[in-house]
């Protein structure tokens, strides 16, 4: 196959998977968008075996043929609630597949035509030396992501003393060694660097805490792109380019946008430790009492209530009741209750969690609503029925600039009729903080776990 | 002037990417912010293309070294491939319309 019909095929590749995103702008097109995904892959993948230079085709058959074999049974098998590990996991091998090619191209530079009279190209020596540090510390940082998020260690941040120093150290020292690699060629100084940079990927997640995991899976979704794009560079290869610069604006965007709905920065995300000083400063609970209800209460005002939003958070994915809400949501609608789900951007553990638990729970996707579309009708509603999720409604972030979450946009639920609450206790939420609307007049707490009590609420429907 | 044949492919790489990172910038404000994660999974998926990468180096009769990371690369890239589609594609069939 020539150069010039290669590049073309890459180019038809490069376009499908910008189809493959804008698919995405609608439930309806998005099947179609993921199969142009396919379509550029198998182009692109095509376009390579087809090249002069392909000699052996055994170790690649067995790499496809196993590695095929392992990713379609993970995802055909994996739990939705466990989405974000599997991202983070999906993202780590990403970074080390840049390591390693980026580490063949440094071992048979002749392979990829970047060869010239001083050895390996400079330009290719700084294209893979950028390529390689960002590949290395995706990989990492992602399996210290995927951990925290198994649960395989803990959520907390951990953070020690001049850690941002050594942070800064090994940045600099990371740089240091690249600007000496591009002149010495060493492969010595290329592995140290490498090793450097597995360790930065480390250092820059642990101190980072389970409430900000959102923007963390975000923040390496760019980075493997970021990654893929520097590798792009080192083999001028236009499809991988193109897909590494989508990918790298993709996942920094989405960090953009989770940062903005916990009214977060970037920078102290990154500098992390965040919950790690969580004092939970109940200001002045004891003196306020909550009013407590039971299944049949809440049955009893959501049946007769004209609308209904059902605010739901991550603690209703950990307790399962998923299905029983759509449940309750499909009696109530029957009763002619109008039924909508509101949905803050950062009720799951990564951007977009909770629609995706909730389709799978068969809640059509038109009646599930983002922050900015139903806030302004919440003070219209006259239940608003808040499961799972805490720090997302608490009024405090509007009018206490002192408290962790100021400024976070939340949704409005005191501002509905009555406010149905479940919850197991009038504990605080992630940000260590207390809830005010717990002790509203409108508000009546359910106490219980939330499956039990999603269950019972429908038996009292259906009676 | 010189002509346009002569400039380095590095700039034509640069043109590439910049376009390209006008182009993501734009075509994912648009995606619909509840399909945030099948937007995440299949990223994930695509940024696999970096297993043209791997099938150059693992595919010489004498590679070395570097035809073994190729190996495990295009390995590692196909898991991604596979099971990033695979899990987009059981995503977007959950998400159904009111009937």
């Amino acid at each position: 196959m020539s150069a010039n019909l290669a590049a073309i095929l890459y180019l038809v590749a490069g376009v499908c998977f910008i189809m493959a995103l804008r698919g995405l702008s609608s439930p309806k097109s998005a099947r179609q968008g993921n199969l142009f995904g396919i379509a550029g892959m198998a182009v692109a993948v095509g376009t390579t075996l087809a090249q002069s230079s392909i000699e052996d085709y055994l170790w690649i058959a067995i790499g496809i043929v196993a590695g095929g074999l392992i990713g379609t049974t993970v995802a055909l098998k994996i739990k939705m609630t466990a989405m974000p590990q599997l991202v983070a996991g999906f993202h780590s091998l990403v970074g080390l597949a840049a390591v390693l090619v980026a580490g063949a191209t440094l071992h048979s530079p002749e392979v990829f035509g970047i060869v010239d009279e001083t050895g390996i190209r400079l330009i290719s020596r700084i294209e893979m030396s950028i390529g390689v540090v960002i590949g290395a510390l995706t990989f990492t940082g992602s399996i210290i992501a995927f951990a925290k998020l198994q649960e395989l260690m803990t959520g907390v941040p951990l953070v020690f003393k001049g850690q941002h120093l050594l942070n800064l150290g090994l940045l600099l020292g990371i740089i240091a060694l690249a600007i000496l690699f591009c002149f010495e060629q060493s492969p010595t100084l290329f592995w140290i660097m490498t090793g450097l940079a597995l360790l930065f990927g480390v250092l820059l997640i642990m101190p980072i805490g389970g409430a900000d995991m959102p923007v963390v899976i975000s923040m390496l979704n760019s980075y493997s792109g970021w990654a893929a794009a520097g590798i792009g560079f080192t083999l001028e290869n236009t499809v991988l380019i193109i897909v590494g610069a989508l990918v790298g604006s993709s996942g920094a965007i989405l960090s953009y946008i989770m940062c903005k709905a916990m009214n977060r920065s970037f920078i102290s995300v990154i500098m992390g430790g965040f919950g790690a000083t969580a004092t939970t400063q109940s200001t002045g609970a004891k003196d306020k009492t909550a009013k407590a209800g039971s299944a049949d209460d809440a049955a009893f005002i959501m049946s007769n209530a004209g609308s209904v939003i059902i605010v739901p958070g991550y603690g209703l994915a950990v307790a399962q009741a998923q299905h029983a809400v759509r449940e309750m949501g499909d009696l109530l609608k029957k009763a002619g209750v109008t039924v909508r789900y509101a949905i803050h951007p950062v009720a799951g553990r990564m951007p977009g969690h909770m629609n995706v638990l909730l389709a799978e729970a068969n809640v059509p996707y038109d009646e599930v609503f983002e922050l900015d579309d139903i806030n302004s009708d919440l003070p219209n509603t006259d239940v608003a029925f808040v499961i799972g999720a805490n720090d997302v409604t608490n009024p405090l972030a509007k009018t206490d600039p002192s408290c962790p979450i100021a400024g976070m946009p939340i949704l409005d639920v005191e501002k509905a009729k009555t406010v149905l609450f479940v919850k197991r206790s009038l504990a605080p939420g992630y940000a260590g903080i207390d809830n005010p609307v717990f002790y509203n007049p409108n508000t009546m707490m359910l106490f219980g776990d939330a499956k039990k009590m999603v269950e019972e609420i429908v038996k009292a429907l259906q009676a | 002037m010189e002509h346009l044949l002569q400039v380095h492919p590095l700039i034509m790489s640069i043109t590439v990417f910049v376009l390209a990172v006008l182009v993501g910038y734009y075509v994912v404000w648009s995606v619909t912010p509840a399909l945030h994660t099948p937007l995440m999974s299949v990223t994930n998926a695509i940024s696999s293309v970096i297993i043209v990468g791997a099938l150059l180096a693992a595919t010489p009769l004498e590679g070395g070294i570097g035809k073994v990371f190729g190996g495990i690369a295009v390995g590692l890239a196909a898991v991604n491939i596979f099971g990033g589609f695979t899990v987009t594609q059981r995503m977007l069939q959950m998400f159904k319309k009111k009937k």
